[in-house]
Formats: C-alpha cells, sequence, structure tokens
C-alpha cells in the first residue's frame, strides 16, 4: 500500500469517523445537561450534521456528479412536501 | 398466456431475425430474459390477465345494480367484489400498464438505446408485480378484503374481518415493482440516450415515461410505509392510528394519499405521452407547443403530489387545509389545460386521418376533459361536500383512469402494434372496436354522474328504485364496453398469427422507434443512431397551418 | 488499477459508475421518504400528546442504543474503508473490513435483541400489559417498535448484501468495485437512518 493509498484508503474514512464520535459526545452529553434549553433541537441539529457528515464523506456526495446529488436532494425535498402539507393541517386545526 | 406461445409462429418466417427469436424461442428464454422487448410481452401477459380478472368483478358490480334490492350478492360479498375490482385495477393494471408494456418496449428505441440502465432489475420487477400480484390473488381466493382499495383505518386495523394483510402485502410487493421500474427508466433516460439526443427533442412519450417515472419513484415508498403501518397495527397491535390511545386516523389517510392522488398521475401521464405521439402521427402536425408540452408535464408531476387533501374535504381535517389543498388542485388543472388545448392545436388544419389508434386518442382527448372538468367541480368544497362519496365521484375518476388511461393504452398499443409485433392487424374490425368503446364508456358512465347528482351513494348494493334506470342504463353500457375490451383480443390474436406483414415504418411516422426493422432486432439498432433535428418533423417548420401539405416525414438518421 | 467488469449495456467504466452511484441514490431517495413517513407518524404523536409522549421516551434504554449507534458509526468506518479498498484493488484489506462490517452489524442487532428482551420485562409493548397510562405513551412505543423492527430489517437486509461481497473470489474482486460501492452507499445510509432515530428515541426527555 502506498502512502497516498494510506491516506485515501483508512486516513480520510478515520478523520470522519473522529468527527461522529465527537458529534455523539457533544450530542449525548447536552442531552444529559441538567435544565440545558433547546433539548429536542440540538439532539436534530446533532443528528443533521452526522447525517451530513455521512452522506457527504463516507457516501461521497462531495465527488458526485450532480445527478447523483440531485436524486440525494429529491428524496429530501419532496419529504419537506409531506411535513410541510401535512402540517398545514395539523397546526389549523 | 398466448404471447409466449405465439412466438413460434412470428418465428417461422425464414431469413428475418428479431428480439423474438434471437436468444431462443423456449418459454425458459422468455421468462429468463433480460432484454426490455420481452419483458415487455412478460408484462403484457401480466397485466390482460388482471385487467380481465377486475374486469370480471365489475361485471358481477354491473349485475349486482341491475335491480334495486340486493338480490345477487349479499352486501358482504359486494364489498370484497368492488374492493377487488379497485385493488386489482388500480395496482395490477392502471398503473403498471403502459409504462411496464409500452414504455419498457419504446423507451429504450425511442432515446436510441441498446438497453435499460438495469436489465436484470428490469427482469427482477416483473417478478416483483407477479409476486405482488399472486400474494393478492391468494386473499382474493381465500375470502377476500371488504375494506375498499383505500384500506381507511381503524375499520381495516381494528374491525375488518378480511384477509386485509395479504392483500396489503401484495400491494406493498407490487410498490417495489413500481420503484424499480421508475429508477431504471430515470436512469436510462438520464444515461443512455443517443448522441444528439437533447431533452427538447425527446419524444413525448419519452417525457412522459420521466414525469411517471419520478413519480412513481417519489410517491410509492410512502404508499410502502402506510401499509407497512397498517401491518404494525393490525398485526402486532400497535396503536399508531388508534384514537383510543390518542392516535389520529386522518393521519392514515394523509400517507395514504400522498402515494394515491399523484398515482393518479401515474394512471394518466403516459397516457399524455401517447396520445400526442398518435396525434401528431396522424394529424401529420407538428406537435403544438412541445415545449409547453413537456413544462406541463413536468408540472402536472410536482403541483400533483400537493394537492392530495382533496379527498379528505369532509374528512376533519383543517379548513385551512381544505382551502390550500382546493386552491393546489385547481392550479393543477391548468398544465392540464394547456394539454388539451395544445392537442386541439396540433389538430388544427391537419391532415386527419381516422385510423384507429386515433380514434382511440380523440377518444382520450374528450373524456379526458370530461373527467378534467368534473374534477373541477370536486376541487371545489362547497360542491364536493355535496357530491362526496357519490356516484358523481365514481363516474369522474373513471373518466379519467379508463376513458383516459385504458382508451390511450389501446390507442397505444394499436399504433405500436406493427412494431411490436411485426404484423397488421384488421383496421376496420379496430375502428369497430375504438368506437364501441367510446359509446360503451360514455353509456356505462355518463349516467352516473346524474346518479352521484341524484344523491346515489357509492359502495351500496341496494338503492332505492327510483335510482333504477339509470342503473339499468349504466349497466347496459357495460355490456358494450366488456364487448369493446374483449374484441381486439379476437383480432389482435388474429393478427399474432395470421396478420400480414408489417413495414418498419406503416404510420410514415417520425421518431427512432420506427428506423429499426418491425419487430426490431435484439440489441434495437444495427448502428447507434445520432439524432439531428426536433421531433415530430412532419412538415416544413415554419409554415403556417393553412401551408401544411402532407409530405414524406424527414427521418433521422438522414 | 484493474479494469471495472463492465455489465450491460454500459461502454465505459465511468458511465457505469455513475448509472449504479444515481440509481443507488434514487433508491435511497425512497428510503428517505419511506421513514420520512414513518418519522411523520412520530411527529404528529409528539405534536399531539407531547407530554405523555415525552414522558414514555424516557423509558427507553438510553445505554443500548448509544452502545449500538458507536457499534454502527464503527461499521460505517470499515465499509468506508472496505468499499475503497476494492477500488484500490487492495484485496485482503478489502475483505478483511467487510468481514469487520459483518460482525459489527451482527453485534448492532445482538445488543438490540438484549434491549427488546429488556423492554418486554418491562411491559413496553402497547397492549393489555402496558404499564404507561398517560396519553402518547402507546404512541411513543408503537412508534419505537415499528420504527426499530422495520430498521433492524434493513440491517439484516444490509448484511446480506456485505454476506454478498465476501462471497465475491478475491481475484473478482478488484473489478467489482461498482458493486462494492452500491454497497456501501446501502450500508450508510442504514447507519444514517440510526443517527436519526438515535435522536428521536434516546435523547428525548434526558
Amino acid at each position: 500500500m502506498t502512502r497516498e493509498q494510506r491516506a485515501q484508503v483508512i486516513g480520510q474514512p478515520l478523520r470522519v469517523f473522529a468527527g461522529l464520535l465527537a458529534l455523539l459526545l457533544v450530542t449525548f452529553g447536552y442531552a444529559y445537561l441538567p435544565g440545558g434549553p433547546l433539548k429536542t433541537e440540538v439532539a436534530l441539529a446533532v443528528a443533521a450534521a452526522k447525517a451530513l457528515l455521512i452522506a457527504t464523506f463516507f457516501m461521497q456526495l462531495r465527488q458526485a456528479v450532480w445527478l447523483v446529488r440531485l436524486a440525494a436532494l429529491g428524496g429530501l425535498v419532496w419529504a419537506c412536501f409531506l411535513y410541510i402539507i401535512t402540517f398545514s393541517d395539523y397546526l389549523t386545526r | 398466456m398466448s404471447t409466449l406461445e405465439d412466438t413460434g409462429a412470428l418465428a417461422r418466417e425464414p431469413g428475418r431475425t428479431s428480439f423474438l427469436t434471437e436468444g431462443g424461442t423456449t418459454v425458459r428464454s422468455w421468462l429468463l430474459s433480460t432484454d426490455h422487448k420481452r419483458i415487455a410481452f412478460l408484462y403484457a401477459a401480466g397485466i390482460t390477465f388482471f385487467f380481465f380478472l377486475g374486469g370480471a368483478a365489475a361485471t358481477l358490480i354491473r349485475a349486482e345494480l341491475v335491480t334495486p334490492a340486493g338480490d345477487l350478492l349479499t352486501a358482504d360479498e359486494y364489498n370484497r367484489l368492488f374492493t377487488l375490482h379497485g385493488v386489482i385495477m388500480v395496482w395490477f393494471f392502471l398503473v403498471p400498464s403502459i409504462p411496464t408494456t409500452l414504455g419498457n418496449f419504446l423507451l429504450p428505441l425511442m432515446i436510441g438505446a441498446r438497453e435499460v440502465a438495469f436489465p436484470r432489475l428490469n427482469l427482477f420487477s416483473w417478478y416483483l408485480y407477479m409476486g405482488g400480484g399472486l400474494l393478492t390473488l391468494l386473499s382474493l381466493l381465500l375470502g377476500g378484503v371488504d375494506t375498499g382499495w383505500t384500506f381507511y383505518t381503524p375499520f381495516s386495523t381494528l374491525y375488518s374481518n378480511s384477509y386485509v394483510l395479504l392483500a396489503a402485502a401484495g400491494v406493498f410487493v407490487v410498490g417495489f415493482s413500481s420503484i424499480a421500474t421508475g429508477i431504471n427508466f430515470l436512469a436510462t433516460i438520464h444515461l443512455l440516450r443517443a448522441k444528439g439526443m437533447t431533452w427538447m427533442r425527446m419524444p413525448l412519450f419519452a417525457w412522459a415515461m420521466y414525469t411517471v417515472s419520478l413519480v412513481m419513484v417519489l410517491a410509492t415508498p410512502v404508499l410502502a410505509i402506510s401499509l407497512l403501518l397498517i401491518f404494525a397495527e393490525r398485526a402486532f397491535g400497535l396503536p399508531i392510528f388508534d384514537p383510543r390511545s390518542g392516535g389520529d386516523p386522518l393521519l392514515f389517510q394523509h400517507l395514504f394519499w400522498f402515494y394515491s392522488h399523484p398515482a393518479v398521475y401515474i394512471m394518466v401521464l403516459p397516457a399524455f405521452g401517447v396520445v400526442s405521439e398518435i396525434i401528431a402521427c396522424e394529424a401529420r402536425r407538428r406537435v403544438f407547443g412541445y415545449e409547453f408540452m413537456v413544462y406541463a408535464m413536468v408540472a402536472i408531476a410536482v403541483i400533483g403530489f400537493m394537492v392530495w387533501g382533496h379527498h379528505m374535504f369532509v374528512s376533519g381535517q383543517s379548513p385551512f387545509a381544505s382551502l390550500v389543498f382546493s386552491f393546489l388542485s385547481f392550479v393543477v388543472a391548468v398544465p392540464s389545460a394547456i394539454k388539451v388545448f395544445n392537442w386541439t392545436g396540433t389538430l388544427y388544419r391537419g391532415q386527419i386521418r381516422f385510423s384507429a389508434p386515433m380514434l382511440y386518442a380523440l377518444g382520450f382527448v374528450g373524456l379526458f376533459t370530461l373527467g378534467g372538468l368534473t374534477g373541477l367541480f370536486l376541487a371545489s368544497i362547497p360542491i364536493d361536500v355535496q357530491v362526496t362519496d357519490t356516484y358523481f365521484v365514481v363516474a369522474h375518476f373513471h373518466y379519467i383512469m379508463v376513458g383516459g388511461s385504458v382508451s390511450a393504452f389501446f390507442g397505444g398499443l394499436h399504433f405500436w402494434w406493427p412494431k411490436i409485433t411485426g404484423r397488421m392487424y384488421s383496421e376496420t374490425l379496430a375502428k369497430f372496436a375504438a368506437v364501441s368503446m367510446f359509446f360503451g364508456f360514455n353509456f356505462t358512465f355518463f349516467p352516473q354522474f346524474i346518479l352521484g347528482y341524484m344523491g346515489m351513494p357509492r359502495r351500496y348494493h341496494e338503492y332505492p328504485p327510483e335510482f333504477q334506470a339509470w342503473h339499468v342504463m349504466s349497466s347496459t353500457g357495460a355490456v358494450v364496453l366488456a364487448f369493446a375490451y374483449l374484441w381486439p383480443l379476437f383480432y389482435l390474436g388474429w393478427s399474432l398469427v395470421k396478420g400480414e406483414r408489417a413495414d418498419d415504418n406503416p404510420h410514415d411516422a417520425t421518431g427512432l422507434e420506427w428506423q429499426t426493422s418491425s419487430p426490431p432486432p435484439k440489441d434495437n439498432f444495427a448502428e447507434p443512431p445520432i439524432v439531428t433535428g426536433t421531433p415530430y418533423r412532419y412538415h416544413a417548420e415554419g409554415f403556417a397551418p393553412h401551408e401544411v401539405r402532407p409530405i414524406h416525414a424527414p427521418q433521422d438518421p438522414q | 488499477m484493474t479494469e471495472v467488469t463492465l455489465q450491460e449495456p454500459w461502454a465505459t467504466a465511468e458511465r457505469q459508475r455513475v448509472a449504479v452511484q444515481f440509481g443507488m441514490w434514487l433508491f435511497l431517495a425512497t428510503e428517505t421518504l419511506f421513514f420520512g413517513g414513518l418519522f411523520l407518524t412520530y411527529a404528529v404523536a409528539r405534536f399531539s400528546h407531547p407530554a405523555g409522549f415525552v414522558a414514555a421516551a424516557r423509558e427507553a434504554e438510553a445505554m443500548f442504543g448509544t452502545i449500538n449507534t458507536v457499534v454502527l458509526l464503527t461499521s460505517s468506518l470499515t465499509m468506508a474503508i472496505a468499499e475503497r479498498a476494492v477500488r484500490e484493488a487492495l484485496v485482503p484489506l478489502a475483505r478483511a473490513m467487510f468481514a469487520a462490517t459483518l460482525m459489527l452489524g451482527v453485534a448492532f442487532l445482538v445488543v438490540k435483541g438484549f434491549e427488546y428482551r429488556s423492554d418486554i420485562v418491562k411491559h413496553l409493548v402497547p397492549g393489555p400489559e402496558f404499564t404507561l397510562s398517560q396519553t402518547g405513551a402507546s404512541q411513543f412505543w408503537a412508534f419505537y417498535w415499528t420504527a426499530t423492527g422495520v430498521h433492524a430489517c434493513h440491517m439484516l437486509i444490509g448484511l446480506g448484501v456485505v454476506t454478498r461481497m465476501l462471497l465475491i473470489p478475491a481475484a473478482d474482486l478488484p473489478g467489482r468495485s461498482t458493486t462494492a460501492e452500491g454497497s456501501a452507499l446501502y450500508w450508510h445510509l442504514v447507519d444514517l437512518i440510526w443517527v436519526i432515530l438515535y435522536a428521536l428515541i434516546y435523547l428525548v426527555g434526558r
């Protein structure tokens, strides 16, 4: 294995993994912090950050062509339709 | 499945090679083939079977409704029959019909590709379709389902004593077949277009396949989860929608209609594509406003996702939500109207040939318009409250799905029959079928608008005697309609065996599919085609309509 | 670098790779909507009965959930290395990492099994024996069982996908880098879903 290969095959995933574990520590700690405000929001924001790390680096959206990114985005946009419109009912009952 | 045996007859012609013979003529070579053209035949066999099964249920329903008393069927049997009719027709015929048969066969040909993007996935999706079909069929043989095709909770989860889980499992599985087809088509269109086949040079049928695939891929998973939640509640007692423990049955309706309203567009977008091809060719005209036809389909596919709550106006959703859904439903009518106007514009001063496919296509435009306009009635909250769950609704959606989609399917089947099988059919007999279908359909379903307006509720096996005249009219029409569906089996079957050989381009149509032989070789084209111009070059560009003369359609590559 | 084995109908390895990525991401988009619908039931139930819902969530075993999060994140790491190793034709490393992924996946399910046993002992299955009485409590636990169950099914499919990668003969493996990439995408998605489930189930009401 060359040096470059080692950096690419092992180094980069390891760095991402370290970031994920750090985020896990943050979210776990904050959840148990007595009296911390906006707990659900923070937990979800950290989950989103972790998801972004996984999608960008592990799932390699960073190197992907625009077409592939568009496919990834499509599901999210359509899920937004589902949420926004359904809650236009629940929030106004 | 006659198609399988008939290939032998087609193959006997010496000196011709086509996908029908290349790769073997055994049943095994068909069932394991990854050729998109053969898979289209497999699907054709499947949907034909389910179409006539669903049709048989419809026949019994119409027979029961001839008299006001429930004398032929009990209330329970009637419930199970209309559920069967709905489930089979929606998921095992209408949704897959055009995309999996005509779409599978024609899409790669139309964009100049050798295959679809994922051929093995394509074959797998047919097995999923058949597997799902068999599960649902099993639930029918065991005694059927009585929830209606909508599986509304809490009836489906807490009360129904029928085979809900089995039927839902079948629909769940067939959903994955839909998703697989959608993914395949999207990847094919994005990545396998021939050289020069830019987006704005694609035939409208290919665009229709693109938009319908978008809807299939983005809507079907939500159907899967809503059925899975029914499964969790019914099989494991997890009270997701159970109001007694704080659940909301309306949430199921939101999830279900998030799929099932776009599903209507899954049924009708392919029909738009078919009809655009037929009308342009048989009127010898360029499609009027091609680009707007494309934008309209994309707009329908996207906005179609935001209108589902018009199925829930009387369900107890908030008045504000009803208002939003009503508004958006009116908005989605705009691109639909653009399409109707553009078809009419295409016909204007064309050299119209009243061939059988054209009769089906013209019938489609009329019936779709009527179905669409009554859709506007239903999108308007005060009128919908009045006619909810009446025959008015039944008539409306049959105008779109049966008058619209099924007419277009038969039109497309006739139009591309020579290309698909390499044989001609009897034009006279086909015209007779097309005209019978149009009249039989209106005869069956127009009285239902009146019945609904008078207050006849849907899903009842008995009714007050004053409705009888309209019901008898409707049932008589259904006999004509049944004839119109059975009749093509006869002359198309005859054509398969004894039909005259078809030319490569019998309609003198533009489009890449007409430039390969009929039926096409296994690899579709002798050499990869190169596209140099816009589609539908039936006359020179820039001419005023009155200057149009019938000319020989220029072909690509020249 | 070894030549990638071409499948019908692709003419170049680059095109085939884009196709597999695109096809797989489209499938993952359907998964987004599938789980999106599931999470919608969570959102609506929590919105309708916030107090009972959150109180019930406090019964979830955060320790099991956190251990499993670490296990799954690690499995994603090994999967990422395996997939990159296949592309660089480092066959022994790739196979070792696939095996590690498989093992971590099994470990996840084992931990899950212990968690389920503890939940059942504590009568947290909605039904006649259910111990929590606040409105919304059975809503949370209905979501819990459905969501973790569906996620576990995805794990089982993922284990099948990884096993398939291990069954490819060592000599053929470098040519199958697009297959490895598709498999890895699926595995990472199952991980990604868990990351969100973790926040929704185990971090609520602490």
